[in-house]
């Protein structure tokens, strides 16, 4: 069994690199570059034409604020006052919701598609009710939560109920397109179902989990929004709320913002996440 | 009909007046009918047979991983009731999983069956280093080319130490000099461990090349349709491996009287 077998890719990488090879190299480096500078300058304009409409009365400030108001108010609303907690406060709130939102969805959507791809009778009965609870608009539900699970626990339900049923769908999706021939394999050595689920179909579905992930936890961030538009004290749906019945668009605009951040803060979260489970494939 | 080999030593699988329907919402086929061998201890038997005529179907049989609608399919002369520890299989394809080093994935079928974890290592480290493959254990399959997964795949198949191997048409996803090179490794190690072997093809040179014995099903419903021992007395005491068996003189008349038994007709 001595043959040289074709095909091991280390062999190329151990060459010194042709000029071709370099000239190709710097070329994809400046179109990565184009394409950061592309974004930071879509950023830009968007931020001057922000700033600059109200100042020269393109639009009404009181409807839009400026960016360069944002600093201050968000250092106003930093402490807070006697009756209003401060901002970091209310990001918080969010933050905890919208990760318990998410998490739960993940919970139950696991054991929700494992339990339908176990029984998959069990999945015709259901499959009907899935599809229209996902289309949904969950949002009809929020005064109903409001009334049933009181202040804090309706934006929990909310988070949850807006995310969970798209992450059974989606995972019981990839739970069932995991290769027939694998699961084949594994049943050749005498797996047991659970064995099938635990060794081949789990593993398997990573790819499909993060995905899920990625949908659910923005699902989750809505959720948690319009929940507390409706029944928080504390949270940035609140805050938005709040700042918009008295008018100060200041506070509307930094919560958003604020909002925005934490959207990018939980994205990067996923995609390191992603690369790190990922880089075994 | 020529079954001296085989009856020169215990049958290690027999199948009795075997059939199979499968059932769809559109009818019911017939898959196999009346399938009756007896596969020898040690004994390389190659089923060859056209496409759909029920090949793989009869090594899922044996496999345990389906049941036939009648007759008995025997291992050590007792019924198969499910999958069993004494039968190995390779597929189509490899399929290594992606996310499993080569060790873990040679380890597979050993974790299922909850073998010791030392031993097993060693075991699958051992094969591993066996087929040329100790410098890529803790590679991921993707790193590796399509000859030297099907390597894996077979210390995958042998690291639970089958009695019995069954090959359904395992080197058809490989180009075809990896094939032949593959197809005499396979065969060597396989001889030389005293496995008792099963191949499916409807590749007529591989079949002769690798087995004792060859049998050709009819098309569907898959009967047996003859079957013919395979000996090179031109090459010696020595099996030739399946590249040698290729230039032996008697390799033509097998090649031809397997050629007309398989009635290939090309649709036009």
């Amino acid at each position: 069994m001595s043959r040289a077998d074709p095909g091991v890719i280390e062999r190329a990488e151990a060459a010194a690199p042709s000029a071709a090879y370099r000239r190709f190299l710097r070329a994809e480096r400046r179109g990565h570059l184009f394409v950061r500078l592309a974004q930071a300058g879509l950023l830009l304009v968007f931020l001057l034409f922000w700033e600059f409409a109200p100042r020269y009365g393109l639009v009404n400030p009181m409807f839009t604020s400026y960016p360069s108001a944002l600093w201050p108010t968000f250092l106003g609303l930093l402490h807070g006052t006697a009756n209003q907690p401060g901002i970091l406060e209310h990001a918080a709130s969010t933050v905890v919701a919208t990760v318990v939102g998410f998490s739960g969805a993940m919970v139950v959507g696991v054991i929700v598609a494992a339990a339908l791809w176990w029984w998959k009778r069990l999945y015709r009965v259901l499959d009907p009710f899935l599809v229209v609870a996902n289309a949904m608009p969950k949002i009809a539900f929020v005064p109903i939560f409001y009334i049933w699970l009181g202040a804090t626990l309706s934006i929990y339900g909310m988070a949850l109920a807006i995310s969970v049923f798209i992450t059974i769908l989606m995972l019981h999706a990839g739970f069932e397109g995991v290769d027939a021939n694998k699961v084949k394999l594994a049943q050749t050595f005498g797996a047991s179902r659970w064995q099938v689920l635990r060794m081949v179909v789990l593993p398997g579905s990573v790819p499909t989990l993060i995905a899920a992930l990625k949908v659910n936890t923005g699902l989750a961030l809505v959720g948690v929004v319009v929940g507390e538009f409706q029944s928080a004290s504390l949270g940035l749906g609140y805050l938005i709320q709040y700042g918009s019945q008295v008018f100060k668009l200041d506070i509307v605009m930094t919560a958003i913002t604020l909002l925005a951040v934490l959207s990018a803060l939980m994205y990067l979260a996923i995609a390191a996440l992603e690369r790190r489970v990922l880089a075994r494939r | 009909m020529n079954d001296r080999a085989a009856a020169a030593r215990p049958l290690k699988v027999e199948l009795r007046e075997v059939g199979l329907r499968y059932f769809g919402r559109e009818g019911e086929t017939e898959a196999l009918a009346g399938i009756s061998l007896g596969v020898a201890e040690g004994e390389f038997v190659s089923i060859i047979g056209q496409s759909g005529c029920g090949k793989s179907t009869l090594l899922s049989l044996v496999a345990g991983i389906m049941a036939p609608t009648s007759g008995a399919i025997l291992l050590d002369g007792r019924p198969v009731r499910g999958p069993d520890r004494r039968v190995g299989y390779m597929l189509q394809q490899d399929y290594l999983f992606e996310w499993r080093t080569i060790l873990e994935n040679t380890l597979l079928g050993a974790q299922i069956q909850g073998v010791e974890p030392r031993a097993a290592r060693d075991r699958a480290v051992m094969l591993l280093s066996r087929y040329g493959l100790g410098k890529f254990m803790d590679h991921l399959p993707r790193q590796l080319s399509g000859g030297m997964r099907q390597r894996v795949a077979l210390a995958r198949t042998l690291c639970t130490d089958p009695d019995v191997v069954l090959l359904d048409e395992p080197f058809s996803a490989l180009d075809s000099q990896t094939r032949i090179a593959i197809a005499d490794e396979i065969a060597d190690i396989l001889r030389r461990e005293g496995k008792t072997a099963i191949l499916v093809t409807h590749d007529i040179a591989e079949a002769i090349g690798m087995a004792d014995r060859v049998i050709v099903l009819s098309r569907r419903p898959g009967r047996v349709r003859s079957s013919h021992l395979i000996e090179f007395a031109s090459a010696g005491a020595a099996r030739p491996s399946p590249m040698q068996a290729r230039n032996a003189i008697e390799f033509n008349g097998y090649f031809n009287r397997l050629w007309q038994e398989l009635e290939v007709h090309v649709e036009g």
